[in-house]
């Protein structure tokens, strides 16, 4: 596949940063590009076996059990695989389709995670882009949404 | 137009808004929903997504939540029972009895006569699903299995409402918001000639094991069981993945062949609903995220209370319209059937 991020007119590039900042976005980007994926994923899944592990259901754990999913945050050219395996989730090999492929930029991303904003309102502007196993992207979704925030929580019980 | 004065004071509609998870019930009562409306994690509603609804422990936490703040939970038990066997759908009333839901949304007959014979205390609404249209059709649904409300599909114009409203005996609650669909819900099985499935029995119009995303070279692709249903260019915004929406070659020319994308929206003509007598306002969306029903129902919240405690003098701010343009599917809102100006 070739890199998303690239913006050759055809590419399939969630909207990022605000124009002054492409520029540094862009020379950020085609450094970070060339740098190998292991170790972002390997900082991601241990930031994912303590935050959101210990919170997932059954069924999603089921779902998404040895299925690669990657993530892409498109404007700062970061690529990350992972897999969840018994012990938790683990670094995947570069190699191969991923079961699951989302493509965003950085702030889609953090206002998915912090519960500011709808996936599919994202979806809608092509802010999130989803590639491959629909219902595996769903059972993420879904499973995100009811367990709500992972940072950033706004207290529901106080309401 | 004069609104509905009830005791001297104007009947504001019931804010009922979706919530697809615990965590989407807790933001909707806090943003301030009169009422939710959920379902369980399978076939017997209408939003039968994998990971969305609730388990009996959820349901039980989320009316424990809801009715500690004064708001009520709704039951959407509104597919068709299977032929093969409708044991589904009695046990998921027994458990909505069980875990303390104030009233069922309800579509099927069969559903309708276990409620009467076995839970007679249980209050049932009628729901879209079950496409009545008229007051008589809903008249016989509360002759004969004592529906206490009717939803009415998206389909009638204020008019027609106002004729409903005028002669039924039972409440009667419309959309206000949403994803819109003009299939007269209930009769729609477009989807089950591409899947095999269909909304009213298996809960999904696209089964989600059946849609894929494909980028080509000719722009990104949706297909439904392999079926292409529409093609992206780059930059173009996207919709919900249902053949409904998707976009044709007919007669030579390339377009929506059934329905084009957009939501409803109804702000504007909200102090006729109320004039008319409307009892309750159903925002669309229990597969939408916590974020969207918090504020779509903060929009509402406000927008109802003015229009509803206010001598004329309800406007639609802007503020609410870019909220719920941000949230609206195609980008754009329609009064959809509620305003037919050709007619």
């Amino acid at each position: 596949m070739n890199a998303p991020w690239k913006r050759d007119g055809s590419a399939n590039v969630p909207a990022g940063l605000p124009p002054p900042l492409e520029a540094i976005r862009d020379i950020v980007r085609r450094v970070v590009e060339h740098l190998p994926v292991q170790p972002p994923s390997f900082v991601l899944a241990r930031v994912l076996d303590q935050m959101l592990l210990p919170r997932l259901p059954a069924d999603a754990r089921e779902a998404l059990s040895r299925r690669i999913v990657e993530l892409q945050i498109t404007d700062l050219g970061i690529r990350v695989r992972l897999q969840l395996e018994a012990r938790g989730f683990c670094v995947a090999s570069v190699q191969g389709e991923p079961a699951l492929r989302i493509l965003a930029p950085a702030a889609s991303y953090l206002r998915l995670l912090r519960g500011e904003d709808d996936a599919d309102r994202l979806f809608f502007e092509r802010a999130l882009i989803m590639e491959g196993d629909t219902e595996l992207g769903l059972v993420l979704k879904n499973t995100l949404d009811a367990l709500g925030p992972l940072f950033g929580t706004r207290n529901t019980q106080s309401m | 137009m004069s609104a509905v004065v009830e005791g001297g004071s104007v009947v504001k509609p019931e804010l009922v808004c979706p919530a697809g998870s615990l965590r989407a019930l807790q933001m909707a009562v806090g943003a301030g929903a009169d009422a939710v409306y959920v379902g369980l994690k399978d076939a017997t509603n209408a939003r039968n997504f994998a990971g969305l609804n609730f388990d009996d422990a959820q349901l039980r936490e989320g009316v424990a939540f809801a009715h500690a703040r004064g708001a009520r939970v709704l039951m959407a038990l509104n597919t068709f029972a299977d032929a093969r066997g409708v044991d589904p759908w009695y046990r998921a009333v027994d458990t909505a009895v069980a875990m303390g839901a104030d009233a069922l949304i309800v579509a099927d007959t069969a559903v309708m006569a276990y409620c009467r014979s076995h839970h007679p205390q249980l209050r049932l609404h009628l729901s879209v699903q079950a496409s009545a249209t008229s007051y008589e059709a809903i008249e016989f649904y509360r002759r004969h299995y004592g529906i206490q409300r009717a939803v009415l599909p998206r389909v009638l114009t204020l008019s027609q409402v106002a004729h409903v409203v005028r002669l039924s005996m039972v409440d009667i609650e419309v959309f206000g918001f949403g994803s819109l669909c003009v299939m007269v819900e209930g009769r729609c099985a477009l989807s089950s000639y591409v899947t095999g499935q269909s909304p009213n029995t298996a809960g999904v119009c696209s089964p989600p094991s059946a849609v894929r995303w494909q980028d080509t070279r000719a722009g990104v692709e949706a297909r439904l069981n392999g079926v292409l249903i529409d093609c992206y260019a780059p930059d173009e915004p996207r919709g919900y993945p249902t053949l409904c929406k998707g976009r044709f070659d007919v007669e030579g020319r390339r377009g929506y062949a059934i329905e084009e994308p957009t939501s409803l929206n109804t702000l504007a003509i909200l102090p006729e609903l109320i004039a008319l007598g409307v009892k309750a306002i159903k925002i669309e969306g229990r597969q939408r995220s916590p974020a969207y029903v918090e504020q779509v129902t903060r929009v509402w919240r406000a927008a109802i209370d003015e229009a509803a405690g206010s001598a004329g003098g309800y406007s639609v701010r802007p503020e609410w319209n870019a909220t719920l343009m941000r949230f609206a599917e195609g980008q754009h809102h329609t009064l959809g059937a509620y305003d037919r100006p050709w007619r």
